[in-house]
């Protein structure tokens, strides 16, 4: 195969080197959190966390397709949009470490990492909790008339509380510039897809709704960045939230705790097969060895995030009381 | 006796109301094979089948109104809320039609369900699940609110739980999953209302809830090396209270001290103060009722930020020191 012309556009939708930019955010997503693994493992953190592993070309396509002044509301599997959306590797890790130095000054800790100052408004831990947050996020932009979009992430297990119903219906009803992206990674912790819905596919739901809804490959990044910034044009010109269910695997258990008595290893296995990150490589044309290079250089800034974590001083228990009040 | 642990004492005590009782039946979220966040249920589903444990989707209000809707035809469901900070999506269900239905319909219907919630910080989960809500339900009429310290007292307890004909609040500590404590074989139960005295003392009255109850014992060992005779009491079951026997042991003590990991401000030790100061033990206070307990403040992720949010041994040891000195 001829090696691709530097100025076409991948699948129409980025160029090869933010393309590069992509997958490297791809790679250093997964290197973050083996890493945060490795850590459980030696006791170093207490806690939980949720890894992303299988999936991040959702960060990597959805992330990607907003722009500077958007607005991200995460969830509790957020570190890849996190990374993406701009965060700091060195404050990322110190919050990781519960450290006054991270972006929450050690507070939130993985499950609540959040950077307000770039409109990341951050992850939660509550299922669906920020669905209908989604609602007044989008009602503040038209009030507000700025040209803000909000992508709101969330999982297929959100959609069957009660908050995403009534979220998706005022956003429609009133027209918000919301792109509602829902990360159908088959499990809500340990409850299997078909077990949890009697509906093949979560995006049909907009119908009930009167928005649109496309069901997308979510281990497809440029198919997820070409969903998501088609909906976010849209949004952007005044014409409401559209559903994306982006299909991905969640490899690791829902939590570090997760014996995953509920699945086989074969469908892991079968799962790893359509790997993001392989996929993405392989189709900007990126030889194993620099995909290896790439890998080594990831976990080279980890360890030096992690360095730099590890030496920043704890937040001092006089604070403790700082912030719950303005 | 044998001793098993907490969590065990817990699911020992649904089996054996399974068993007794086709009615009885337990909805939550990753309760079957994953046997439930914390390992409560481990098993059963194995034992029971798919149709009564039953894993739901995510839905806190559906798993809350699944619990209240079968209650009031005839089964009695023990509903789980994987951590208790989810409640609040359930609180409809529980607060507005579970808690309300019997005296609205005058008294003409039965609402028999138990909802466990495990609750409380300590595992570095941060600010949404490590709350202590018990409070919250204490100030709802209709409700009954349990709180086991030991695993003698979860078994028993949840045993006369699931066979009240009201609502039941039934608050399991993370932290205390673990614990071991001798637990009788056969099925026993505690009833619902009333007060446990842990340890008798002469100087000082403690009265604990939950976790609390342990850390008091361990702050009475090391105070009872200072010569200062601590009495601990567990209340057991916050709504209804039996406040006899703490009033009787203020009488002879003279001071009490109450200890909860819920934030202090509208927590329920505020409610138990006031029930002393309105009762004959008034006259025989020799220093105000001192309430310690959580800070005003969500539970912060930082192990130690944790750790200095809630009171621990130390912070019991100090405050009743300070109270039998006469320091306040």
């Amino acid at each position: 195969m001829a090696k691709r012309n530097k100025e076409e556009l991948i699948g129409g939708e980025f160029d090869t080197k933010r393309a590069r930019e992509i997958l490297e955010f791809m790679v250093l997503t997964r290197a973050f959190e083996e890493n945060a693994e490795e850590m459980f493992a030696l006791g170093k953190v207490h806690g939980t966390m949720h890894p992303s592993v299988g999936q991040e070309a959702l960060a990597g396509g959805a992330s990607t397709a907003l722009k500077k002044g958007d607005y991200l509301l995460n969830t509790h599997r957020g570190h890849g949009h996190f990374l993406v959306w701009g965060g700091d590797l060195n404050r990322m890790m110190a919050e990781f470490l519960g450290k006054e130095a991270g972006y929450c000054r050690g507070r939130g800790g993985s499950m609540h990492i959040a950077d307000v100052e770039s409109n990341n408004l951050g992850s939660q831990g509550i299922v669906g909790g920020n669905m209908p947050l989604s609602v007044g996020v989008g009602l503040s932009i038209k009030m507000r008339k700025t040209d803000q979009v909000v992508l709101a992430l969330f999982g297929d297990g959100s959609t069957n509380e009660g908050a995403f119903h009534e979220s998706l219906n005022m956003a429609s009803i009133w027209n918000l510039p919301v792109v509602y992206f829902c990360e159908n990674n088959q499990y809500g912790m340990s409850m299997a897809f078909n077990r949890a819905f009697n509906i093949d596919q979560i995006s049909t739901r907009s119908v009930s709704y009167g928005i649109p809804g496309i069901t997308i490959d979510g281990n497809d990044v440029v198919e997820v960045h070409k969903a998501v910034r088609e909906a976010a044009e849209r949004a952007r010109k005044g014409e409401g939230p559209t559903l994306i269910e982006a299909v991905t695997y969640r490899y690791r258990g829902h939590s570090k705790s997760d014996r995953q008595l509920y699945r086989t290893r074969d469908e892991v296995k079968e799962a790893m097969k359509k790997d993001p990150i392989m996929r993405f490589a392989k189709l900007l044309q990126i030889e194993d060895k620099e995909l290896e290079d790439m890998r080594l250089k990831a976990k080279e800034k980890i360890k030096k995030a992690v360095e730099f974590a590890e030496a920043c001083p704890e937040p001092d228990v006089a604070t403790i009381m700082e912030g719950v009040y303005a | 006796m044998r001793e098993i642990s907490y969590m065990e004492a817990v699911r020992e005590a649904i089996r054996q109301a399974m068993k007794e009782d086709e009615r009885v039946f337990v909805i939550g979220e990753d309760i079957g094979v994953y046997g439930g966040a914390f390992g409560v249920t481990a098993g059963l589903v194995d034992e029971f089948g798919p149709e009564r444990i039953i894993d739901t989707p995510i839905s806190e209000a559906g798993i809350a109104g699944a619990c209240v809707g079968s209650a009031v035809t005839g089964m009695r469901p023990i509903g789980e809320i994987q951590f208790s900070d989810f409640v609040v999506i359930a609180m409809d269900q529980i607060v507005m039609q579970g808690a309300k239905m019997r005296y609205m319909f005058g008294g003409k219907v039965e609402v028999p369900f138990v909802m466990r919630l495990a609750s409380g910080s300590g595992t570095g989960a941060a600010a949404q699940h490590s709350e202590s809500l018990e409070n919250w339900f204490v100030h709802i009429p209709g409700l009954k609110v349990v709180m086991p310290s030991s695993p003698y007292d979860a078994k028993g307890l949840l045993l006369s739980s699931i066979e009240e004909n009201n609502p039941v609040m039934f608050f399991e500590h993370k932290l205390l999953y673990k614990t071991k404590g001798p637990v009788p074989e056969e099925m026993y139960k505690i009833p619902l209302g009333k007060s446990h005295i842990v340890r008798e003392g002469k100087h000082l009255t403690i009265i604990a809830t939950s976790i609390m109850v342990m850390r008091a014992q361990k702050a009475a060992e090391e105070l009872a090396k200072e010569g200062i005779e601590v009495e601990i009491i567990d209340p057991r079951t916050l709504k209804p209270l039996e406040l006899e026997p703490i009033v009787n042991s203020v009488i002879k003590t003279g001071k009490a001290l109450i200890v909860h990991e819920a934030v202090k401000t509208g927590g329920f030790g505020g409610e138990l103060s006031a029930s002393i100061m309105e009762s004959e033990a008034f006259g025989y206070l020799d220093a105000p009722v001192i309430r310690l307990a959580g800070l005003d403040c969500p539970i912060p992720y930082n192990r130690t930020l944790e750790y200095h949010t809630v009171p621990q041994i130390e912070n019991i040891v100090e405050e009743a020191r300070k109270l039998v000195k006469g320091v306040y």
